[in-house]
């Protein structure tokens, strides 16, 4: 099947403006600013049941008729601050099919009336800034930014603003703040970002991949892109898939593959033909998956069937863990991980990664007891429920479905006579 | 001084954002005053907190916060490991550690000819292409994907010739 979303592996070139235009770029655009009104592209968007792809899954086209319609201006951000370890795939679109990625910002931005849009990059990604803005100045010569397109009155700039190294501006509202130019600390909600986003003013703040399904879903209408994937999630997905297989990579594949698909058919199956032991759907974020049985790998990987697994499908950053590692290592890295990104706005997550750190590695070093796991335990229950944003909640996730589901690659660590 | 210095420049970036929203503009300024040194000097600090109309304590918490911005002169290039969970998985805690070995330096150290400051980070969005690391420079942030230390010894070879000759 030809690729929705990674068209520069079926198109050579497709980062040339005219090679794009060639293959039909910008005619959904067109199409939206001279042929439709705002609200119908919204309501284009949301039968087709497109679901954010930044790892939340909520119904894109619900989210642009939330826009507050008596409060202007509007703006739209692009979360390109792909972060969540295991997550690899906003890169490269943005790197090889920028254009198609542009041109979602565009017509999400008619959609919403908002005549600026800003593109949130993660510092890291300098040289891919700089490429995104000689396509935007493309896109200004060529006449599809700026004033007056196509001969209308919509006007739209795109800029792009660089982040400088902090995980929690993947967050929608700290990367509101972070735009501000306040340190990147995620805002109370509600209000959402529809109603109060940034600079106080009703925003739409969408990730890379999901933007860059909307041209096509304009182009080819609802029923075409709900034809693929399942009944629960519409659509295509690029899955990320890293850890102990052959083949790790970006994989674009309907919503309702196999875990076994994408690991063996795609992946190339696990390294040094070992078996699988867990998996991170998600992933640091994720819970993992118990995979004691073959059968778990038979799993469709969409948002409510992989919930039956315990965990979510998130940004679909498939992590493969197999059966040389240790459970307790695994979270202490991952617990690192969060205490290091831990913004240190709200008690529960500030403290709670930095305790969870301490144990996680005293656990790690064979120096605990088995009351230090189960301790470790109740501080990442406790947190849960109780932190400011998903950050502190998702480094609970791997803990406590590690200890509960992994309980026996503790015992083998903690002292014995404990 | 920025604003002398890069007219041009700076002029650009505050054309990104609504003149009356111009503190947005801090992120860039920051990158901006520490493209020449590799850090920012207290007196950027105060430049830039003037140029935008804010507190010098308002830039100060930016430059602490993320971690992309430094306040002190180290090596010339950060060379920033990733060896977060997926990239663990494949070695890079053993390229680490090698490197270190090869180097003569701890994490966090700078060789004595104050080239390479080597770092451990966290995600860089390469978990494909592990082991990978950044060099964060002068002349920006470059990545390095499926690393050996061979092939690492042989950039800083490269980076210290093009150091020499730019003196």
């Amino acid at each position: 099947m030809a690729h929705v979303l990674l068209r520069h592996r079926d198109i050579p070139d497709i980062h040339k403006l005219e090679v794009y235009k060639k293959n039909g770029g910008f005619a959904a655009f067109q199409n939206a600013v001279t042929q439709m009104k705002p609200n119908e592209v919204t309501e284009v968007v949301k039968n087709s049941g497109l679901r954010g792809r930044g790892g939340a899954g909520f119904p894109t086209g619900m989210k642009w008729s939330f826009i507050d319609n008596k409060n202007w201006p509007h703006y739209v951000v692009a979360n390109a601050d792909e972060s969540e370890p295991g997550t690899f795939k906003d890169r490269e679109i943005m790197e090889h099919n920028p254009f198609q990625f542009l041109e979602g910002v565009a017509i999400a931005s008619y959609a919403v009336g908002a005549n600026a849009a800003y593109i949130y990059l993660r510092g890291e990604f300098w040289q891919i800034a700089a490429f995104l803005d000689e396509k935007i100045a493309e896109m200004e010569a060529a006449g599809y930014l700026g004033k007056n397109i196509f001969g209308s009155d919509y006007s739209l700039k795109i800029y792009t603003h660089l982040g400088a190294g902090a995980y929690i501006c993947g967050e929608e509202t700290a990367m509101l703040e972070s735009i501000e130019g306040k340190r990147g600390q995620p805002r109370v909600r509600p209000p959402f970002p529809p109603s109060y986003g940034l600079y106080g003013k009703p925003t739409i703040v969408n990730n890379v991949e999901t933007l860059t399904n909307v041209p096509l879903i304009l182009a080819n209408g609802a029923e075409w892109y709900k034809s693929m994937g399942t009944a629960d999630s519409a659509g295509v997905k690029i899955f990320s898939l890293s850890g102990r297989v052959r083949k790790p990579g970006n994989y674009e594949l309907p919503f309702g593959t196999t875990f076994r698909e994408l690991i063996y058919t795609y992946g190339g199956g696990v390294q040094d033909s070992r078996k699988v032991k867990a998996i991170m759907p998600a992933g640091a974020s994720s819970s993992l998956i118990l995979v004691d049985d073959e059968k778990v790998l038979d799993t469709p990987m969409d948002y409510a069937t992989v919930r039956t697994l315990g965990a979510d499908l998130g940004s679909a950053s498939v992590i493969v863990i197999d059966d040389t590692v240790s459970i307790d290592w695994l979270i202490n890295k991952t617990v690192h991980f969060f205490r290091h990104e831990s913004c240190g706005k709200c008690t529960p997550c500030r403290e709670g990664t930095y305790w969870m750190s301490h144990l996680t590695e005293r656990i790690h070093e064979g120096r605990a007891t088995r009351a230090d796991v189960d301790l470790l335990l109740n501080v990442a229950k406790q947190m849960q429920g109780k932190c400011l944003c998903a950050l502190g909640e998702f480094s609970t996730m791997a803990v406590v479905t590690g200890i509960e589901r992994f309980r026996q690659d503790f015992d083998k660590v903690v002292k014995s006579n404990s | 001084m920025l604003l002398q210095k890069y007219p041009k420049e700076v002029k650009q970036i505050l054309a990104k954002y609504p003149p009356e929203h111009k503190r947005s503009a801090v992120m860039p300024l920051l990158y901006l005053a520490q493209r020449e040194e590799g850090y920012i000097t207290k007196a950027a600090m105060q430049d830039i907190a003037q140029l935008l109309d804010i507190s010098e304590t308002d830039v100060a918490s930016i430059v602490g916060f993320y971690t992309l911005y430094h306040d002190k002169k180290e090596g010339k290039y950060r060379m920033q490991v990733c060896t977060d969970l997926p990239c663990a998985l494949r070695g890079a805690e053993e390229f680490l550690n090698n490197l270190c070995g090869n180097l003569g330096i701890k994490v966090g150290e700078t060789t004595p000819d104050g080239l390479i400051t080597l770092e451990a980070v966290t995600c860089l969005a390469a978990c494909d292409r592990a082991p990978v690391f950044q060099t964060q420079g002068p002349d920006g942030i470059k990545y390095h994907e499926n690393m050996t230390v061979d092939k690492t010894m042989e950039l800083i070879e490269a980076l210290k010739k093009s150091t020499g000759e730019a003196k």
